[in-house]
């Protein structure tokens, strides 16, 4: 039988204790969609299995993109949706970015969809990722100065008056 | 007429070289086919049989900027647009007309952010300013008017170069 969407979390976090224990700290919810809340360090083993295991096969990452709390620690979190196109499941992992280096992991060698989509997350927040292969802007000109999606930039530009 | 332009003064032959060159020039108005927006689309349905802008002298958009005479700006224009707008502006030969089409073009619009231009009149000048968000047909018809009423004061005797103001049209 084929379980509903917002079972899938539950699913998967039991899959997850026998596979890779630690790996995923919390699950959330939030409008009939699973979230996973990753460990920064497991990542991409994490990615890897959910992509390579028979029994889910998450072969489209469809959305990379980034929350800017501003005033909390660690201050991003950036946040990836995969879709398995064999099963029609549903599952989003959230993943703290670790202030001091501001980077993660890259996910392109598993997803080559990750290439374009990790480039605007790094142009819009300024996250870095380790291991990509042409990190470069995608949205703004390349001689733009400053991430605008953070919060603390200002909304009309810095050249407005 | 880099030969002629600005070799004589005003005199009868001149004017009658004006009347014919003038009569050329305002009736065969070729824009560049460049859209950036929604505008876009109303430029489109200005060509379209219902409003027809041939009947008006202008109906040969043109793939190539070197082939153009006018610049319809139909869109917001963002930064990163912006330096290409400039480029395709400067390979269309002289005389050439600019026409800000919509808000956007005009003043950056409803986009007061980071990423669009606030008016194109700060990459290129700008003869014809078009007021709507999208301005209908009619407006950008009318935009051409008042553009051929301009082409036809130029004029190849020697003038004191004035720059003329923009004209704003309403909606």
């Amino acid at each position: 039988m084929i379980p509903a969407q917002r079972e899938i979390g539950a699913l998967l976090v039991g899959d997850l204790a026998e596979r890779l224990p630690g790996a995923v700290s919390r699950l959330s919810h939030s409008r009939g969609e699973c979230y996973l809340h990753v460990e920064q360090s497991r990542l991409l083993d994490l990615a890897r299995f959910l992509k390579e295991q028979q029994s889910w096969q998450f072969d489209f990452l469809a959305n990379v993109s980034a929350v800017d709390w501003l005033s909390r620690a660690p201050r991003f979190e950036v946040v990836y949706h995969l879709r398995s196109l064999v099963f029609n499941y549903r599952i989003g992992l959230k993943v703290d970015v670790p202030d001091a280096s501001l980077s993660l992991l890259s996910l392109s060698g598993i997803w080559r969809a990750a290439d374009w989509l990790e480039r605007e997350v790094y142009d819009l927040f300024g996250i870095r990722f380790t291991g990509h292969p042409d990190l470069r802007r995608i949205m703004m000109p390349d001689d733009w100065e400053g991430h605008p999606y953070r919060r603390d930039y200002p909304l009309a530009g810095r050249t407005a008056e | 007429m880099g030969l002629i332009d600005g070799r004589f003064e005003k005199n009868t032959a001149t004017d009658a070289v004006d009347t014919i060159i003038n009569l050329g020039r305002a009736y065969s108005l070729w824009p560049v086919a460049y859209g950036l927006a929604c505008c876009a689309i109303e430029m489109i349905h200005t060509m379209t049989a219902r409003w027809d802008l041939a009947r008006f002298g202008a109906e040969v958009f043109r793939a190539s900027p070197r082939q153009a005479d006018v610049m319809i700006v139909a869109g917001t224009v963002t930064h990163k647009m912006a330096p290409i707008l400039r480029r395709l502006y400067d390979q269309m030969p002289e005389p050439k007309f600019v026409i800000a089409m919509g808000g956007c073009a005009t003043a950056g619009g409803p986009f007061r952010t980071y990423s669009v231009v606030q008016g194109v009149d700060t990459i290129v000048p700008v003869d014809i300013y078009v007021e709507g968000c999208p301005p209908r047909p009619e407006n950008l018809i009318r935009a051409f008017v008042l553009l051929q009423e301009r082409v036809k004061t130029m004029t190849i005797a020697q003038s004191p170069l004035q720059p003329e103001p923009p004209v704003g049209i309403g909606a």
